[in-house]
């Protein structure tokens, strides 16, 4: 069985949009702020219905950060909407501070993250996110894998009152098993289980990861496939679980091997003693190539195929 | 000194600029359409009358410098530098393509291009401190960058407006491309920039407005500067998003697009004729 066995569901971004409709119908004080990016972030059709529920800015993501930094500390449920490139770079003193630090429950929408804008240059990937975030206190992270991890992870985060930063592609993503339909953010998902190897993987990377457990599972060889979606709190039992059980373990993200998912799992299980055969699958620290999100991810070995290859040399097979 | 082109033949590169810019954003299947046709009578003028660069001269100090703020029109750029010969022009048909260096945004990768710019707001900033090191190298060159309107929301312009007038900048050029349109719509609807020439002024700069596509007018702006002893110059260059192809013209969503088959078609139909009426003066 091959991902095309399973379904394909719609891009994040289309069910993030949906969501937020749903959501600003009932509750007026849910803001989205954009900095020129409603377009980017499909949200016309919420600027249309919910005029008075849209903030634009212009093009000044700083201002949008503290902007709505401003408007959660005066009661208003803000989704701050940008892609992930700008969001998380030049406004990183703004989410340090004002948001972060300041304790406002902003969720950030990192939209076409990592790679979604492969061909536009390094101006425009954001692999770099997860790293500069995870070194900054009170602010969670997550990255949904499919339709369902990001329509839960969005109402999640209006519901809760701390930050947040959510992050996602927008390309049409399949929607993966999971061995129990529940989601809750700091608690990873298990979408298949094995005993051999098990992949831990974040967002968009998840299905190929899940691709290379199908391709495995026709060579007799078990492996189990985690949604790590929720990168900071990280889920330690469950990675300590996996590490316990499994004889290896490859972590997979669309972001740069710097800071990521992988060095986060792997600091873990040093610090847990827990020492087994371990990769880390992302983005060199080089200058990184261009071209579709598909393109570069085949390149770097982020592919059923080519993780599939990173389980066998690991496991000497 | 004596021009190396013609009125006229320039706005028929300018036309052949557009031709090609569309060519090889419908073979990448992606591109910055609208901005990149608003800004080509501008760069045309920059790089056949005004900047003191070519090939041979690119590793020279004392070069004029030319750096593209608004990254996003690309495309625009990459045609005018394959006519400069920085390059040959048929490389242009990997623009956006795995692994090509012809990347979305300008990179300099690239010969030619001076920065890798695409996140905006940041060239003005740049060409400040570009302009600084000629100062204090006591060197003549200018420094050139083009802004777009709607990125005139970065707060880094300001940043570096107040500076560049501090340190009386006189041999920085900014050129807005002033057409009005940013990706959501017009800029007055969506945070407005206005007014645009008084804030400059206030800020300590020249301002001078300019019909930023047509090529005798933008060739003797660019003759009077800097307009103001030790003071950075913003040329207001009033433009037309889409400009050349009427159906591109003044509409947001060909902000970024590919045209259709048939609109390709419709396009270089159009283009065609203003060539055809240009060698017939
Ligand atoms: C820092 C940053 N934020 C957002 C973008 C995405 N973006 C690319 S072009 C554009 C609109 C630019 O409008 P304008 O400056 O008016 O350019 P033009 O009309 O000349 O194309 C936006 C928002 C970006 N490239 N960089
Ligand atoms: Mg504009």
């Amino acid at each position: 069985m091959t991902l095309q066995t399973l379904n394909i569901g719609k891009a994040n971004l289309e069910i993030f949009s949906a969501t937020l409709m749903e959501l600003a119908e009932k509750d007026r004080n849910i803001l989205a702020v954009t900095s020129d990016s409603r377009g980017s972030g499909k949200l016309v059709p919420f600027g249309v219905k919910f005029p008075d529920q849209l903030v634009e800015v212009g093009i000044a993501e700083q201002n949008l950060v503290g902007v709505a930094a401003g408007l959660a500390s005066a009661g208003k449920k803000v989704f701050a909407v940008s892609p992930a490139c700008f969001l998380t770079t030049r406004s990183l003193e703004q989410i340090k501070n004002d948001v972060a630090y300041s304790n406002q429950p902003v969720t950030l929408v990192g939209i076409s993250a990592g790679v979604s804008y492969g061909a536009l240059g390094s101006t425009h990937h954001s692999l770099h996110d997860v790293a500069v975030l995870r070194a900054i206190n009170n602010i969670r992270i997550v990255i949904p894998a499919d339709n369902f991890e990001t329509r839960e992870a969005i109402l999640a985060a209006s519901e809760s009152n701390k930050p947040i930063y959510l992050k996602f592609g927008k390309k049409a993503m399949p929607n993966l098993p999971r061995t129990q339909e529940k989601f809750e953010i700091g608690k990873a998902s298990t979408i298949c289980e094995g005993d051999d190897i098990a992949f831990i993987a974040c967002g968009e990377t998840v299905a190929p990861a899940y691709e290379a457990a199908r391709i495995l599972e026709g060579r007799g060889i078990g492996a189990e496939v985690i949604s790590m979606h929720t990168i900071n709190p990280l889920d330690k039992e469950a990675i300590i679980r996996i590490a316990t059980k499994c004889k290896a373990v490859i972590t997979v993200e669309e972001h740069c091997v710097n800071g990521g998912l992988g060095e986060a799992c792997a600091s873990l299980l040093m610090q847990e003693k827990l020492f087994i055969p371990f990769k880390i699958v992302g983005f060199p620290d080089e200058e990184t190539i261009t071209g579709s999100q598909t393109e570069i991810f085949n390149y770097y070995g982020i592919s059923g195929e080519g993780l599939c290859q990173s389980a066998l040399k690991l496991l000497d097979m | 000194m004596m021009q190396k082109y013609t009125d006229l033949e320039l706005q028929v590169k300018s036309v052949n600029y557009r031709k090609s810019l569309l060519k090889y954003i419908k073979m990448a299947n992606t591109g910055h359409t609208g901005g990149s046709l608003s800004c080509t009578d501008i760069l045309n003028v920059l790089y056949n009358d005004v900047l003191n660069v070519s090939p041979e001269k690119f590793s020279d100090k004392n070069r004029d410098r030319y750096i593209q703020s608004k990254g996003h029109s690309v495309e625009s750029l990459y045609v005018v530098l394959a006519d400069q010969g920085f390059f040959p022009e048929s490389d242009l048909e990997t623009i956006c393509k795995f692994q090509s260096k012809y990347v979305g945004h300008p990179t300099r990768k690239v010969n030619g291009i001076e920065f890798n710019t695409g996140a905006l707001g940041h060239g003005l900033s740049i060409s400040a401190g570009i302009a600084l090191a000629a100062k204090k190298d006591n060197v003549d060159y200018k420094v050139y960058t083009l802004l777009g309107d709607g990125e005139l929301a970065e707060g880094s312009n300001w940043e570096a407006a107040m500076m560049a007038a501090h340190y009386k900048l006189d041999n920085l050029v900014a050129i807005l491309d002033h057409n009005t349109l940013q990706i959501s719509g017009r800029n007055r609807d969506v945070c407005s920039p206005y007014p645009i020439d008084e804030k400059f002024e206030a800020f300590g700069w020249s301002v001078i407005s300019v019909d930023g596509n047509s090529i005798p007018e933008l060739r003797e702006v660019f003759k009077k500067i800097p307009s103001e002893h030790e003071k950075p110059t913003l040329i207001i260059a009033n433009t037309v998003k889409g400009k050349g192809v009427s159906f591109m013209e003044d509409v947001a969503k060909w902000h970024h697009g590919v045209p259709s088959d048939e609109q390709y078609a419709l396009a270089m139909n159009e283009l065609d004729h203003q060539y055809e009426k240009l060698i017939s003066m």
